[in-house]
């Protein structure tokens, strides 16, 4: 659950009146938050916080791979502000089987190229996304490069 | 401009050519061209599917990955001083913002204090970087719309600012400067003299670009109006950097959230409203006076003392202590064979580079190498607004849009 601390700050005050249930987790370290969004809520969760929180961008998307503990992904998504000068770190954890979760897209047409490059490097599935195919890699490329299990170095030849 | 004649062209009319109305043309008139990824004006290997009607671009499609080197992948097998060769790596034109950003998110994982010589250098150099940057910028943009002899002008003075990188690192280029912890070396006796010398010419620099260009008729021709498109699809899309303050959005990390004592120093935020090819020329002209600026106040108010933080378990000794102390020697052997170790937990540290946004994501787990290191590269976000950007222009402002973009693929495709 959340620390208690953290519902002093606004944005989760808000959010957790808004959204009962989405956040099923959170820390504020160095400075910096970060709130454990449950994945099927992700996108009512971000459309909220653009159109409610004024959180207008989207800094960046990406993965964690923890693996071989489960769940294995953490999808990271960093939010921010410039009007409130504020930024914010939503995660969702992901199983290692079939990594699947919705796209913001709808939310920051910005998305699109981060849930691509994660999806190449990562192999999350990303539904409803506009155009998920390989952004870094060739189109043929086996196997997801930045997953903890894929060899950092070839055979010698 | 349509209706000024060409000299020299005759227009030959056929005997029905006046009268006949125009055949509609049952084929498609659609052409996909494919431009680069060899091609001068994307300025690295970008490549840029057009899809046009006449001179229309009907759709854009950039592909990029030509340069992908699985960076993030090696910043997992290597430790967390080695990997600050890899950030020079990143975006080539910027290596020292890119020292900066990941030093500075290590640091905030280990709670190091810098001390502020070596805060002072970092934002010095920094500056020098933006200038560096943007004056291939300048350059290499003048000549895509057609103004070859600014280019010799930009690169005289970078060669200069690249002098200077070699004076304090022994590089020109890849850098490497910045260490976790503080700066790799003490800066070199004589810099102030160097930099002096430097930063007393380089605003009468700015002036002989300004004069080559700003009211040049051509330049403004090929650049006002061209390249426009809302600040809100900006935001939706990832922009930053240069491309929003020329579209009026007053926002810089440098001022919004300081870092390496930038609080401290005196510069404006330069904005404009036009949102065009031609306002973005004049923010980066007039940031690049506002780094003159920053630098000649680190010249003149730059503090003694330190260099790196005191924190013998991660910062390498001095050679003369190294050799003649034991405990510099332990640390000495420590770090160089097994690293530091970093406490556990994640950071994002966002600082502006001469491109925009610049985020490392770092991920340690506890021990002497990065668990995850993600880059968020101004190129990147910048690069998937060019179909908003170009769709619906003509083709041949295409190369000014795209150019005033100032991307760097190695920073978008890493």
């Amino acid at each position: 659950m959340i620390p208690e601390e953290l519902n002093t700050i606004p944005v989760v005050a808000a959010l957790v009146t808004a959204q009962p249930g989405a956040v099923v987790g959170g820390k504020s370290d160095r400075g910096e938050l970060t709130l454990e969004i449950a994945p099927e809520r992700i996108v009512e969760v971000c459309r909220f916080l653009k159109d409610d929180q004024k959180f207008v961008r989207i800094s960046t998307v990406t993965a964690v791979d923890w693996y071989p503990e489960e769940p294995r992904f953490d999808v990271v998504y960093h939010l921010h502000s410039p009007e409130r000068n504020e930024r914010l770190r939503l995660k969702c954890r992901l199983p290692g089987e079939n990594p699947e979760i919705d796209s913001v897209t709808v939310v920051w047409r910005g998305a699109n190229w981060y849930e691509r490059e994660t999806f190449d490097l990562f192999g999350i599935i990303f539904r409803n996304h506009p155009n998920l195919k390989r952004i870094m890699l060739p189109e043929d490329w086996e196997g997801h490069p930045l997953r903890k299990d894929y060899p950092v170095t070839g055979d010698r030849v | 401009m349509s209706d000024v004649e060409t000299p020299g062209v005759t227009v030959v009319e056929t005997e029905a050519g006046a009268q006949a109305t125009p055949e509609v043309d049952p084929r498609p008139r659609r052409l996909v061209l494919n431009m680069g990824p060899q091609h001068p004006s994307t300025h690295g290997v970008l490549r840029l599917l057009l899809e046009l009607d006449g001179e229309t671009v009907m759709s854009a499609q950039p592909d990029i990955g030509y340069l992908h080197t699985g960076i993030e992948k090696e910043f997992e097998v290597k430790l967390y001083q080695q990997a600050v060769t890899l950030t020079d790596r990143i975006d080539y034109l910027a290596p020292l913002s890119n020292n900066l950003c990941y030093c500075l998110a290590v640091e905030k994982l280990l709670g190091l204090e810098i001390p502020p010589r070596a805060q002072w250098t970092r934002v010095m150099l920094t500056e020098f970087t933006r200038l560096n940057s943007h004056l291939v910028w300048l350059g290499t943009h003048a000549i895509d719309i057609g103004a070859m002899s600014v280019f010799l002008y930009c690169f005289r003075e970078r060669e200069e600012i690249l002098r200077i990188f070699e004076m304090f690192s022994g590089q020109r280029m890849m850098t490497s400067y910045f260490r976790i912890g503080g700066l790799a070396l003490e800066p070199p006796r004589g810099w102030q003299k160097r930099v002096k010398s430097f930063i007393d010419v380089f605003p009468s620099r700015v002036d002989e670009y300004e004069e080559l260009l700003t009211n040049n008729r051509i330049w403004t021709g090929r650049t006002q109006g061209i390249g426009s498109f809302p600040l809100a699809d900006m935001l939706d899309l990832g922009v930053t950097g240069p491309m929003l303050r020329a579209a009026g959005l007053k926002w810089d990390t440098r001022k919004a959230q300081p870092y390496s004592s930038y609080e401290k120093f005196d510069f404006e935020i330069p904005t404009r409203t036009e949102n065009d090819v031609y306002a973005r020329y004049l923010v980066r002209i007039e940031e690049m006076r506002q780094s003159a600026r920053i630098i000649k106040q680190a010249l003149e108010g730059m503090p003694e003392g330190r260099w790196t933080a005191d924190a013998p378990h991660v910062v390498l000794p001095e050679r003369d202590k190294m050799k003649t102390q034991m405990e510099a020697l332990i640390y000495h052997f420590k770090i160089v064979t097994e690293g530091f170790r970093v406490p556990a937990g994640e950071v994002y540290q966002v600082i502006e580079s001469p491109r925009g946004e610049v985020g490392y994501y770092v991920v340690s787990d506890g021990t002497a190498k990065p668990y995850r290191v993600h880059v968020r590269g101004p190129s990147f976000g910048n690069l998937q607004a060019v179909p908003r950007m170009v769709e619906g222009t003509l083709i041949a402002d295409v190369i000014a849009s795209i150019g005033s973009m100032d991307f760097v693929l190695g920073d978008s495709d890493r």
